[in-house]
């Protein structure tokens, strides 16, 4: 059909003319940035960090042991205006002596060296052992500060290979540290000496961080088949771009991840809902007669049916995936109020001589409503669609929220919970809620920006105003 | 005298809309009762309570365990036929539907009224006016709001305050329990002025004014996150609205003629509009319903929608599908009187006399 365009001059109201005019609202271009931004981070995330391999980290308690818990993001720091400690990790590595003894056994030590310039104190100290062994050997520990002061941390019996040792939950030392500091300042500090403050600290009357090189050392007596190594973590306050929670994971996986999620949900729900309304109101307009009444009787029982209430049911009764809970919300979403507006346009169209015109020549009813009525009455639709994309975001941040999302996934609305739950509010863990909640806004603001701005190209009403 | 024709009108969507709520309620029950789940559940329910009263009763303590059990089986098959579960399921789903259409809810599993009764009628209906009295009045407010701040914007078009409540329309997609979430960290986690969740106070003040006052501090950020929700799109949207109809022919001529601004506002501008308005505010209303689920729970107000987190994180069958039931009834009055307000309002659907 190319010779019917060559007379006429090239209508501007093309998809470039569209774009051109969309591209004029500034508004428009920055929702056209974000959503680029966020198109970019979900391949960016789907790419690096395969689904199966996230969902297994997600879950996982074992595989972020070595995090921080509770973290703040590292970049809180300018907020701050201080430099928070990281996490500092040290093996034992090469022995420091080997001496046989009398009895045949080894008697082994190591020292191991790491500086410390942070100006805030760490959240906990564990040494991990890693080891093989006939008998349960007795580890020595020390700690070397930095003035050269050696403290007995711990007379440790291994009770398994890789045994764990949580210095900061023992009590005896915590009490002999505060007793070394009453000792030192001549009077009791004026703060409670916690491990971490009672090796980290200056000894001072308030808690004031010692920079400088600390040591520890290793000593124990083993066989000659015994093989012992430690890794030391002396675990920071913040962690990451993006911090961690309660179980020491990285949230930045949970951010990450929540976009393709939360982008595909919302797309796709958003597309088939006005797709699928679009259709059932145009034949419901164009058919008239009982079609037309049995479809305005769904429309008006599905009014009736609490959406949220029964999107619950289905969720809790079913355990379902994300998918499922997209077919179910599209499903409750189609017959919609929305479908009597788009009857009424295509009542009105129905009578429009080019349809007359169509109809004379014998197209068939199914061509008559794809290609004559659906094109007439798109321009209106499409700004409604992309409008409707932050209401599915948030739909499924809210089921995610009250624990009805998939349950697999890590979504931004199960952060959110988790951080509620997990007394983010009562603790000021600012950055455990902010985050995913800047993420949800963000992609509803996209959509949003760019919905507006296609209303009113397509409303000519609303552009003069 | 109110026009026979409009009784007429009112008393045929009555019927229609209880048909639909009939069939809406039959769906939920059919959608909840897929593979009999609640009856599977609420026969092992009364299984294990007549094994447990057949064990504990010490008029059966002489019998062998083959007596005792066929003394459980019978006891069971009549529980059964008094409960009507042993007849097919379309029966029994009627069953379910006529008791969750007269609200003989039957009692709930694990879950208890603050009275202390079982009852899921109790439960809900305890429940009920904490919502209505949080998210009712608050959707009311918002529309107030948003009608009269529209229409002093729209006398302002073009000024500041115009722009830049257009400039911030859009952030109205970020629903209640969003900027809820936001209020719950400044005032409380940061400033600590007000509480975080909750209805009154622990202990709750025995003095019914300071009870009264406590309430109303707890309902502060949750109304207050709805409010700020609803504002900007609804100023924008009323404005436009507005702006629009007052550039009709008869706004002007009602100028021209030199009537007071405020009778023009009201008589010829606002006027016309009602019946679009009166639409808005049964949307908004309809979505209080559904919204008060998620805010609720970000709230901990002991409301419909916190009753309903709680009986799913059971789960509580019967208070399941009693809230469903329940909201569905809301739905359908909120429905009904907003179209007996707008056949008042729309004199093209004044269907009654000539």
């Amino acid at each position: 059909m190319g010779w019917l365009k060559t007379g006429s001059p090239k209508p501007s109201a093309g998809l470039k003319g569209v774009l051109r005019e969309v591209l004029s609202y500034k508004s428009a271009v920055a929702g056209i940035v974000i959503l680029l931004f966020l198109i970019g981070l979900s391949v960016y995330t789907v790419v690096t960090i395969p689904l199966p391999e996230a969902i297994q980290a997600w879950r996982s308690s074992e595989a972020w042991s070595r995090n921080p818990r509770n973290a703040q993001p590292e970049w809180i720091e300018l907020f701050y205006g201080r430099k928070l400690p990281r996490t500092i990790t040290v093996s034992l590595g090469e022995k420091a002596s080997e001496v046989l003894r009398e009895d045949g056994t080894l008697s082994v030590s190591w020292v191991i060296h790491f500086n410390y310039e942070y100006d805030d104190f760490p959240s906990e100290i564990i040494v991990f052992f890693n080891s093989s062994f006939v008998e349960k050997p007795v580890v020595d520990i020390y700690w070397i500060r930095p003035d050269g002061d050696e403290i007995l941390l711990k007379k440790h019996t291994l009770r398994r290979p890789d045994d764990r040792l949580y210095l900061s939950n023992d009590l005896g030392l915590e009490l002999r540290l505060e007793r070394l500091f009453e000792s030192k300042i001549g009077k009791k500090p004026n703060f409670t000496v916690t491990v971490e403050k009672g090796l980290f600290s200056e000894y001072s009357q308030d808690p004031r961080v010692l920079k400088g090189l600390y040591g520890m050392r290793f000593e124990t007596a083993l066989n000659k088949s015994d093989v012992l190594n430690a890794e030391v973590v002396i675990y920071g306050t913040v962690h990451g771009l993006a911090g961690t929670d309660h179980l020491r994971r990285p949230l930045i996986i949970g951010l990450l991840w929540g976009t393709p999620i939360a982008m595909s949900f919302g797309l796709t729900t958003a597309l088939l809902t006005t797709a699928l309304g679009l259709i059932i109101g145009t034949i419901s307009g164009w058919y008239g007669g009982k079609i037309d009444t049995i479809i305005q009787r769904i429309v008006e029982i599905n009014a009736v049916l609490p959406f949220l209430p029964i999107l619950i049911l289905l969720t809790t009764f079913y355990r379902i995936d994300l998918f499922v809970i997209l077919l179910s919300v599209v499903v409750l979403s189609i017959f919609s109020l929305g479908i009597k507006g788009t009857r009424i346009l295509v009542m009105q169209i129905k009578s429009y001589p080019y349809i007359e015109a169509a109809q004379a020549y014998g197209a068939s009813n199914m061509r008559l409503i794809l290609f004559y009525v659906i094109p007439k009455i798109m321009p209106p639709v499409v700004p409604g669609m992309i409008s409707s994309v932050p209401g599915f975001v948030f739909l499924e941040a809210g089921l995610s929220y009250l624990g009805l999302g998939d349950p697999f996934l890590p979504t931004w609305g199960k952060i959110i919970s988790d951080a509620q739950t997990n007394g983010a509010f009562y603790k000021g863990m600012y950055y455990w809620v902010l985050e995913p909640a800047f993420m949800l806004i963000l992609t509803a603001i996209a959509f949003a920006l760019i919905g507006m701005a296609l209303e009113r190209i397509v409303n000519p009403k609303l552009k003069e105003l | 005298m109110i026009p026979k024709g409009f009784l007429k009108f009112v008393a045929k969507r009555t019927v229609l809309l209880l048909i639909s709520l009939v069939i809406a309620v039959y769906i939920s029950i059919l959608l909840a009762n897929f593979g009999g789940l609640i009856d599977e559940m609420v026969k092992a329910d009364l299984l294990m309570s007549i094994t447990m009263n057949v064990r504990n009763n010490p008029a059966y303590q002489g019998l062998t365990a083959s007596e005792r059990q066929r003394i459980i089986d019978s006891m069971y098959q009549a529980a059964l036929e008094a409960r009507g579960l042993n007849t097919p399921f379309l029966v029994r789903s009627l069953y379910h539907l006529k008791n969750a259409l007269t609200m003989d809810l039957g009692t709930a599993l694990y879950l208890t009224s603050d009275s202390g009764s079982k009852q899921v009628r109790l439960i809900i209906l305890e429940r009920l006016p904490q919502t209505v009295m949080l998210f009712t009045t608050v959707t009311v407010i918002n529309f107030f709001l948003n009608l009269l701040g529209g229409l002093f914007i729209a006398r302002k078009y073009g000024s500041k305050i115009d722009r830049a409540i257009a400039a911030l329309a859009p952030t109205s997609v970020i629903p209640g329990w969003v900027y809820g979430i936001f209020l719950i960290l400044i005032f409380y986690t940061w400033l600590h002025v007000l509480p975080p969740g909750g209805l009154v106070d622990y202990p709750p003040p025995k003095d019914p004014a300071l009870y009264f006052l406590s309430v109303l501090k707890h309902m502060i950020l949750p109304m207050l996150s709805w409010i700020i929700a609803g504002l900007f799109l609804g100023l924008y949207s009323n404005r436009t609205f507005f702006l629009i109809f007052s550039t009709e022919d008869y706004v002007e001529v009602a100028r021209a003629k030199g009537l007071p601004p405020r009778q023009v506002d009201m008589g010829y501008v606002m006027r016309p509009t009602l019946p679009s308005i009166i639409t808005g505010l049964s949307l908004a209303i309809i979505g209080s319903w559904g919204g008060a689920i998620i805010t609720e729970t970000v709230f901990d107000w002991p409301g419909l929608g916190r009753l309903l987190a709680a009986a799913l994180s059971y789960p509580d069958p019967p208070v399941i599908v009693g809230e469903v039931a329940i909201y569905a009834w809301l739905l359908t009055i909120t429905v009904l009187t907003l179209d007996v307000i707008y056949a008042f309002l729309d004199p093209r659907v004044k269907v009654w006399g000539g």
